[in-house]
């Protein structure tokens, strides 16, 4: 079986890429604590959520390659997500109107 | 095709690297490891329906027959044994790895070595549980369900057997990791999409859910672990935690796998219903994609577990219309096979007799779902009987005939040799029976409030226990009966050809029991 392109190349990304993407990282996880310090209500939860699904997104888009693979790797993970989101949803339709 | 020579090696022969035990034991050919599992999986069940019938055995007339803390032990073993160790690996990994490459037109599963793994963590996993069993301290005593807060203050060996578990976890994530990505790979030239048996469809379904939702499960044991060796209150009350919360996470897991027990034993009966009614399967891509809504839709309804414990009413409104949208994909398939049997020239052999009780007994259990995933009934009935006979309609009177009818169909292909069919007939007829005065009886007594998880009961409710234990006596000797025919076959059966059913998918183009790189050439799908 023949390799396809994605399997057969290197990316290499340049260390200036990999600061700007660090950075960001840092900055997230000081609007994470801020979150949790702040409490914004009963949406904090939902916040850091999002913060930490953006924070997960960089390192698996740009440290672990995920930007260079074709439309059905990043498909399948973004149907995972959705399916992690709906669970989350749903558990909160409790959470909230208990 | 070359495939059907005479002359050939079939995989019991075939000569590796090892000798003896360890040519099994060390083997990656996916055929030997699909036996290796069945056998393990088959040893367990014995020792579930043993335990099964202890439970009746006590339960056959008011009074104490069994102390509470034994009785409570021995369900909850029963139900451990039978759900982690037989029917969730159950079907993908005796049936799916025996024949998943040989359906594709593969010589073996994407990662032979991995799957090699899979057993070893199984089996890793099946001694620690067996182990929590008889270490000081006592078999655990929580129900299946290992639910919290009680599974993180119990005295019984709860750490040891859910450590169990979760090592399992990892044997089924690790299969449909393997299952996925062989499907995706190692299809054969001309095998597309729309040309898969309908049991790889169910397998490539499972093998996502498996991905998925075990994970779930795993972090949730290791919370129950946490609590209970270092003290942190996820779940307890008492430390802040929320008992309900378990629930939740334990239930986004044990409702998928629901469907990583049933979802392959629908794809069995989609296999076997056309080869015995001489036709095509009816609404092909109907039922294909009824798999992919039943593992997608099925991951979503976990709460119906939940209508009781004291979930807010908006989930529970949600989770009951989820409920009934699952349903849907499921009546899907059931239409499509009754329609596929319709002016179908039917032929009476054993396997289609399992296929058909399948169908009947998981419509009941279906049905009985949708009365109980209603929210008014469902508090009447959740706490009782009635979802105890639901529960083994869903996993026994489908998964289990299921495995059963593979078992009867795929029997000549995996071992080379025939069975006599009126034995299994017979067994088949005694095993309906006694399936259904064992369970069938339990439905009438949860509707009269019997509740379930009781070691004893008032006398009114005597005759429909009376009834019930003797049910699990005619079906103990309807199984014993099936299980002696097929061993007796294994020794002394005539040998099977290649085809002895009329089967149009790859495994009966070549010869039995199959070689050990399944193909002389790899096949070409044409049509």
């Amino acid at each position: 079986m023949t390799l396809n392109a994605t399997e057969s190349q290197d990316h290499i990304s340049s260390y200036r890429t990999y600061f700007f993407i660090w950075a960001a990282l840092m900055l997230l996880l000081v609007a994470t604590i801020a979150v949790a310090k702040v409490e914004v209500s009963r949406y904090s939860v939902l916040l850091n959520l999002f913060i930490a699904t953006v924070k997960a997104g960089l390192v698996l888009f740009f440290f672990m390659h995920l930007k260079y693979e074709n439309w059905f790797l990043k498909g399948v993970l973004f149907m995972v997500l959705v399916m992690l989101a709906i669970v989350i949803g749903l558990t909160f339709s409790d959470v909230w109107y208990r | 095709m070359e495939n059907t020579a005479s002359e050939y090696e079939s995989f019991y022969h075939g000569k590796g690297k090892y000798k003896g035990i360890l040519s099994w034991l060390m083997s990656t050919d996916h055929k030997r490891i699909g036996i290796q599992y069945l056998v393990a999986l088959l040893t367990f069940f014995s020792v579930g329906v043993l335990l099964g019938l202890l439970i009746r055995l006590s339960l056959i007339a008011p009074g104490k027959f069994i102390g509470q803390e034994t009785y409570n032990r021995v369900f909850s073993v029963h139900g451990i044994i039978m759900i982690f160790l037989f029917i969730i690996p159950g079907v993908p990994v005796a049936f799916g790895n025996f024949f998943l490459p040989i359906l594709i037109g593969a010589r073996d599963v994407a990662f032979p070595r991995l799957n090699r793994f899979t057993w070893w963590i199984y089996l890793a996993g099946a001694t620690l549980v067996v182990f929590s069993l008889f270490a000081a301290g006592g078999a655990p005593d929580t129900g299946w369900t290992f639910y919290a807060p009680y599974s993180i203050r119990a005295k019984a060996n709860i750490t040891l057997a859910v450590t169990g578990v979760f090592v399992l976890g990892f044997s089924s994530i690790l299969t449909g990791i393997n299952f996925v990505t062989t499907i995706h790979r190692l299809r054969a030239p001309g095998m597309t999409w729309f040309k898969l048996p309908l049991f790889v469809w169910t397998l490539y379904a499972t093998g996502w859910v498996q991905l998925l939702a075990t994970p779930v499960l795993a972090i949730t044991l290791v919370f129950i672990i946490l609590g209970r060796v270092f003290g942190v209150g996820f779940f307890d009350p008492s430390k802040g935690g929320d008992p309900i919360l378990y629930e939740h996470l334990f239930w986004t897991y044990s409702h998928p796998a629901v469907y990583i027990m049933v979802l392959p034993a629908m794809g069995i009966i989609s296999e076997v219903i056309p080869v015995f009614a001489r036709k095509k399967i009816f609404g092909y891509k109907a039922v294909a994609f009824s798999a992919i809504g039943i593992a997608s839709v099925g991951y979503f309804v976990w709460g119906h577990h939940m209508f009781t414990s004291g979930m807010s009413d908006t989930a529970r409104i949600i989770f009951s219309f989820i409920t009934f949208l699952v349903a849907v994909p499921s009546g899907i398939k059931i239409f499509n096979w009754v329609s596929t049997l319709y002016k179908g020239s039917i032929v009476g052999s054993a396997p289609i007799y399992f296929a058909l009780t399948f169908i009947f007994l998981f419509s009941i259990g279906g049905l009985t779902g949708l009365i109980i995933g209603s929210l008014e009934p469902n508090l009447q009935l959740h706490g009782t009987y009635f979802i105890v006979a639901h529960f083994h309609y869903v996993m026994f009177g489908g998964a289990g005939f299921a495995i059963l009818t593979a078992l009867h169909y795929w029997f000549p292909k995996m071992f080379g040799r025939m069975y006599p069919e009126r034995p299994a007939k017979i067994g088949w007829f005694i095993l309906f029976i006694g399936f259904n005065l064992l369970y069938f009886s339990m439905f009438i007594l949860g509707y009269e409030g019997m509740p379930r998880r009781y070691f004893d009961y008032p006398p009114r409710y005597f005759p429909l226990h009376l009834v019930s234990t003797i049910g699990s006596w005619i079906l103990a000797i309807g199984l014993a009966i099936i299980a002696g025919n097929l061993l007796r076959a294994l020794f002394k059966g005539p040998k099977a050809p290649a085809d002895p059913w009329g089967g149009r998918t790859l495994e009966w183009t070549i010869p039995s029991p199959p070689p050990t790189e399944n193909f002389a050439e790899t096949p070409v799908i044409r049509d």
